[in-house]
């Protein structure tokens, strides 16, 4: 299982609570992870990424292993240890500071 | 006895307030959907338990709500708006093409007859139905493509479809307005349009009798005479008694005739109502004096409403969507503020007082009335 943990916001939307967990049977790329977390969730479908160009939402950030993995293909296999669920994928919102 | 709801979309969520006919006590319940941006929130005529929420983040893109219980809970439904066809380009600030881009709904105007359709004003500006509960949404592509929306051009805050007036008597008949594009009707349920400008002058425009390109901020109309329309435009205050074929201005004695929104009274056709915001280029009342203008006769002749209202100090905006009326004898009057504060007449405007007094900014405020 491979676990994420999204921001707070769409965690309400999606009402659950803590990290999630969704199973992924083909290659495990930023896409099929989302295809997985949106059919899990279908609340959340729009929210990541544009339901017709499936590109990344400005303000979304896919975060694992210590890497920033939302500039590269979102068809590139995502490290092992996402894959094997050692690691959490995370769906961050970038900060409203200033 | 009767009871209202009041429908509060703010900057940071949405507030239900309730009361009864009396209008005295309030119960508010929220924030619903905390933190996120209510454009609005609006009831069905039909079922007033069913409404219509537009949920929106510049992080996370476009949510709608549904509740089927009068706002006690709520359930996410469809959210794909996706434009029909080529969407080609309208005109960016610069006088450059620029694509069609979907950003957020901007308004939702249940349908008068059936719960399950409702239409979504969206920016960049276009016309959406959904005729099943707002699981799905089909763009009425005839309005974006009848022929002037490559002239299109976003007002300051984008390219809104803010406004839509379904008529009463002929169910046919859509209106709709758009920031900066100007007013548009439809005769055949939303399938071909035609923009109904005809008599608005704005300076701010090359050509200020341009068929298109004027920022209407809010048009109303009163349900027993849907021919009859007033309109909020950027600068004044406008009357069609011809369904929008020609328009006449009505500012008349207003202090100002810049402002967002405009409104009519339950029961008397020709009783309107705007809040005079001092100039586009500062959005607050003139002298810092919060007043709401009422006119009798349609326009011209307009009295300031004080009562209950601050007369010095204070600088907000009340936004074009953030005006509604109630139905009950005598009717009461909504508006809510930039400053975070909603307030009501139960006696059509003559006396004042805040329901809420420190919510986030005041996008929109609807209102039913319940038996």
């Amino acid at each position: 299982m491979i676990r994420v943990l999204l921001p707070q916001h769409l965690r309400t939307l999606a009402r659950v609570t803590g990290e999630v967990q969704v199973e992924v049977e083909d290659r495990v790329t930023v896409s099929s992870l989302l295809d997985a977390i949106e059919t899990k969730y279908p609340a959340l479908r729009g929210t990541m990424r544009d339901q017709t160009t499936r590109q990344r939402r400005p303000f979304v950030r896919f975060f694992a292993c210590e890497e920033d993995l939302s500039y590269g293909s979102a068809d590139e296999p995502l490290p092992e240890a996402v894959a094997s669920g050692a690691e959490l994928f995370l769906v961050v919102g970038a900060i409203a500071g200033g | 006895m009767s009871k209202v709801r009041v429908l509060v979309g703010t900057k940071k969520g949405a507030f239900v307030l309730e009361s009864d006919g009396k209008r005295e006590k309030w119960d508010v319940s929220g924030p619903h959907f905390a933190g996120w941006e209510m454009y609005h929130v609006k009831g069905s005529p039909v079922d007033p338990n069913r409404l219509y929420a537009s949920q929106t983040s510049g992080w996370f893109g476009q949510v709608i709500q549904r509740s089927d219980d009068g706002g006690k809970t709520w359930q996410p439904v469809g959210n794909k708006f996706a434009y029909d066809g080529v969407t080609g380009t309208h005109m960016w600030y610069d006088g450059t093409p620029h694509p069609w881009e979907f950003k957020r709904v901007w308004h939702l105007e249940p349908s008068l007859t059936d719960p399950d359709t409702v239409y979504a004003g969206v920016e960049d500006a276009a016309l959406f139905r959904s005729t099943d509960g707002g699981m799905n949404w089909v763009e009425l592509s005839g309005l974006r493509t009848h022929g002037t929306g490559s002239q299109w051009q976003p007002g300051a805050g984008g390219m809104g479809l803010h406004t839509i007036l379904l008529d009463p008597l002929n169910s046919q008949r859509i209106y709709i307005a758009i920031s900066a594009a100007g007013a548009f009707r439809s005769d055949d349920g939303g399938e071909t349009w035609r923009p109904i400008n005809r008599g608005l002058r704005s300076e701010h425009m090359p050509d200020p009798d341009a068929p298109v390109g004027h920022c209407v901020h809010r048009i109303a109309l009163h349900g027993s005479r849907p021919d009859v329309l007033f309109m909020q435009k950027h600068w004044d205050v406008m009357r069609s008694d011809d369904a929008g074929d020609s328009w006449h201005e009505v500012s008349g004695n207003l202090p100002t005739d810049f402002g967002f929104v405009i409104d009519v009274h339950a029961h008397e056709p020709e009783t309107i109502y705007v809040v005079p915001i001092k100039s586009d280029s500062e959005h607050f009342p003139i002298d810092g004096q919060l007043r709401v203008y009422r006119s009798r006769t349609g326009g011209n002749e307009w009295e300031p409403l004080t009562k209950g209202l601050p007369q010095s100090n204070c600088y907000v905006n009340v936004l074009r969507d953030a005006m509604a009326i109630d139905s009950l004898d005598s009717c009461g009057v909504y508006f809510g503020t930039t400053g975070g504060q909603v307030y009501a007449s139960a006696d059509a405007g003559d006396n004042w007082a805040p329901i809420v007094h420190d919510l986030p900014a005041v996008y929109s405020v609807e209102v039913q009335t319940l038996q």
